[in-house]
């Protein structure tokens, strides 16, 4: 994040994390005044930075005038929350009571060793990230998994990396070797 | 008016008492851990649990409100077995040495474990995470005894609008502490020590630094002298079951002899001194403002109490220039007892050990801050607060009951009744004012026995004004003049007059800040549990000294007569400058 760099492909620089602060710093005066703010502020803040810089909470603490210690309290207390750099893609594997009597349990074993990571961490070409999650509800399609927005269900160790493959080679976003630092020609 | 039962007694109650306090009135006592009166009830240990006729479950009696006709019991066998368990389970979590802990004989969860006569825990399990944080120079927190009470989170952020601490991450897993686990030492916090003194168990507490006391006491080459803070001679006692209002200076000079200090000092010495200098700093800020028309900053605040300073520089660095220059009284004590009684004694300042007993953990802080070493040397060496002098005079074997009443040592225990009352909320406020009345106007303070009955009490904020009538003609300028003071205990207080003066709304001339709730009194280095009524009867002991004295007036002070005639001059000369006023400076707020 905040690299100056533009990527290959010739779409628009990444914006600066300076760039990022000012923009949170408008949401933050947007939500001020409003009552039960810090959640949303953490979640817009989140989808900004693609994770939760310690600048960006200091920021939302000042801004919203909330103690550091509670805005750091909410951040931990959510699963949805992260704090270090997720990859692209967020895969989230349900072990709500449904999923976990299914297999659930099995499938997050399976992307563990597919992706060669533990929950909570990210591949090292910053391609997956992998979470635990607690009922997307869909107990009914049992196992399920999210991937970004998508929910996949019943899904089997089996078949985890044709589910990936689609994330891999997905139209129009960068393949896993675009992201690797490849020099501009 | 509801009335209930609470086991076979009838009591009537107000509209939104919970069944707690209900019990209490019927004079039955449920346990609880987390509960705090006034401050907080989370319903989070769930020792309080009593028994509701009718009601399906056990309800928490601290948060549960009582109904016309309600039938509480405290007593039954469903009530004890539930109360029984969430202890155990507590137990079984608390990753604590009873026998080796600074709180053995002195913890809620001891005490309440022993009452409730449990000889074993049927749980067995994971121990909370142990992790001592002694990053500060004040405290240190030991995450593996919090039982998760909140007590401290809610005092440090809503009592002192500081917020340090917050429960982190969830579950098993959750600690009470400043954000992402970090040491105290890497956030904000302003080290009043107000966790430490409501904290149930020992998961915070002071700076145990009794035994460098020990070793300056035992090394022969060293001049070791001691200064009480007004504040300690109210609380001392309740180390050894006095009641709380009870004034123990004698025995605590006694004492402290039978310890083996070389002079036994008050702190009450240097409250005098500073009353001299901040009342001559305020008048003369007024006299720039009214007379010379020059830009001068105003209200002027007290800078007597350390962790106000501390919140200042983080939270209002805008208004450091209204804060009076002059250092706290300990710090003035330390540069006094290294310079002017360094020479009268024929001693260098390094060879002499100043240790403060204080009834505050910030001081520990504050006599560590990098400029306050005025005298060549570290001003003040150690700071020990009434907890710790309490357990030194233990470990030394004195019956401190049988002690007779002994005498501050000359010349710097020499003090006032404005001194005493520097103690509480009010009392810098009514010091000054007893002092800067009479240089303004030649007369005494015109109030019935000199106290200003407005800033007295435990209301969090304070007001009061004086008409000066009568000036005498150096301070002519000042006739007719009303001085505006305000008074504020407890930073979130604090708060309210900051952003009052801020707004415009208010037009004061001087205001008194003291951190903790009650004043010195209700420090966070005092005998636990400090409650209002604790304050209240801490409070009337420390008025009755003052008014016991045949001295009241920091200016009456002998010594501190002969302090200035021989060494500095005026109040605000140029010693003075250079020795007993400070400087501030900003700092991060998050």
């Amino acid at each position: 994040m905040g690299s100056e760099k533009g990527c290959c492909c010739g779409c628009a620089p990444e914006p600066s994390e300076e760039d990022l602060l000012k923009r949170l710093d408008e949401v933050v005066a947007e939500y001020r005044a409003k009552p039960g703010a810090l959640i949303p502020v953490l979640q817009i803040a989140q989808g900004m930075f693609g994770y939760l810089p310690e600048s960006a909470l200091k920021r939302v603490a000042l801004g919203l005038g909330k103690a550091y210690s509670e805005v750091a309290g909410v951040v931990g207390f959510y699963s949805y929350f992260t704090t270090v750099p997720r990859g692209k893609h967020l895969v989230r594997v349900c072990l709500g009571t449904a999923c976990y009597v299914r297999g659930g349990k099995a499938v997050l074993d399976a992307f563990k060793a597919k992706l060669g990571i533990d929950v909570g961490q990210t591949t090292p070409d910053r391609m997956y990230s992998l979470e635990v999650a607690r009922c997307f509800g869909a107990c009914g399609l049992a196992p399920a998994i999210m991937v970004d927005d998508d929910v996949h269900h019943r899904v089997k160790p089996g078949r985890i990396s044709q589910i990936l493959a689609q994330y891999s080679e997905t139209k129009g976003e960068q393949s896993w070797q675009a992201e690797s630092p490849t020099p501009t020609p | 008016m509801p009335t209930v039962t609470v086991n076979t007694t009838e009591v009537r109650v107000p509209e939104g008492t919970t069944v707690l306090q209900a019990a209490r009135a019927a004079g039955i006592n449920i346990p609880t851990l987390c509960n705090l009166e006034g401050v907080h009830a989370p319903g989070a240990c769930r020792v309080c649990l009593a028994e509701v006729e009718g009601a399906r479950t056990l309800v928490a009696s601290c948060v549960a409100p009582v109904q016309e006709g309600m039938k509480i019991k405290t007593n039954s066998k469903r009530v004890r077995d539930a109360r029984r368990t969430a202890v155990e389970l507590l137990l079984s979590e608390h990753n604590g040495d009873c026998q080796t802990c600074v709180r053995n004989d002195d913890c809620e969860l001891q005490a309440l474990a022993q009452d409730l006569g449990i000889r074993s825990i049927r749980y067995e399990g994971e121990r909370g995470h142990k992790h001592i944080d002694c990053s500060t120079p004040a405290l240190v927190r030991d995450s593996g005894k919090c039982i998760l009470c909140r007590r401290c989170v809610s005092v440090c952020g809503e009592v002192q609008g500081v917020g340090a601490l917050f429960p982190q991450d969830r579950g098993f897993a959750t600690v009470v502490g400043p954000a992402f686990c970090s040491d105290l030492g890497d956030v904000v916090c302003v080290q009043c020590g107000q966790c430490s003194a409501v904290c149930p168990v020992g998961a915070i507490t002071e700076r145990d630094d009794i035994e460098k006391v020990w070793d300056a006491l035992n090394d022969p080459t060293k001049h070791v002298v001691v200064q009480t803070a007004p504040a300690i001679r109210a609380a001392l006692g309740e180390c050894f079951d006095y009641e709380p209002g009870t004034v123990v200076t004698g025995k605590m000079v006694a004492a402290l002899r039978q310890l083996g200090f070389d002079a036994v000092f008050d702190t009450n010495f240097t409250a005098d001194l500073t009353i001299m200098e901040e009342g001559t700093e305020l008048l003369t800020r007024l006299k720039t403002a009214l007379v010379d028309k020059g830009q001068v900053a105003l209200p002027m605040f007290t800078s007597c109490s350390p962790g106000w300073i501390n919140f200042a520089e983080c939270f209002y660095p805008e208004i450091l220039p209204n804060i009076s220059t002059c250092k706290s009284p300990q710090q003035m004590f330390g540069t006094v007892a290294k310079t002017w009684y360094a020479k009268r004694i024929g001693k260098k300042p390094e060879d002499i050990v100043v240790v403060s007993v204080m009834p505050c953990t910030a001081k520990k802080f504050e006599a560590e801050r990098p400029e306050m070493n005025d005298s060549g040397v570290r001003d003040v060496d150690i700071v020990l607060t009434t907890r710790e002098l309490g357990r030194m005079i233990k470990q030394a074997g004195v019956d401190f009951r049988s002690l007779a009443d002994e005498k501050m040592d000359d010349p710097l225990g020499a003090s006032t009744g404005a001194a005493d009352i520097f103690a509480n909320t009010g009392g810098v406020m009514e010091a000054a004012l007893r002092t800067a009345y009479e240089i303004v106007t030649g007369r005494e303070l015109p109030f019935d026995k000199l106290h200003v009955a407005p800033v007295q009490g435990l209301e969090g904020v304070k007001e009061a004004s004086v008409t000066i009538t009568g000036a005498v003609p150096a301070w002519s300028f000042l006739e007719g003049v009303t001085m505006n003071v305000a008074v504020a205990h407890g930073l979130s207080n604090a708060r309210k007059v900051i952003e009052k003066t801020k707004a415009g709304e208010a037009n004061y001339h001087f205001v008194e800040i003291m951190t903790c709730p009650g004043g010195c009194i209700g420090g966070g280095g005092q005998p636990r549990l400090t409650t209002d009524e604790v304050r209240k009867a801490r409070i009337a002991a420390i008025y009755r000294e003052d008014e016991g004295r045949e001295l009241r007036k920091s200016h009456d002070n002998p010594v501190v007569k002969a302090i200035y005639e021989e060494w500095l001059g005026t109040p605000l000369g140029h010693t003075s400058h250079e020795l007993l006023h400070t400087h501030y400076k900003r700092r991060s707020r998050v």
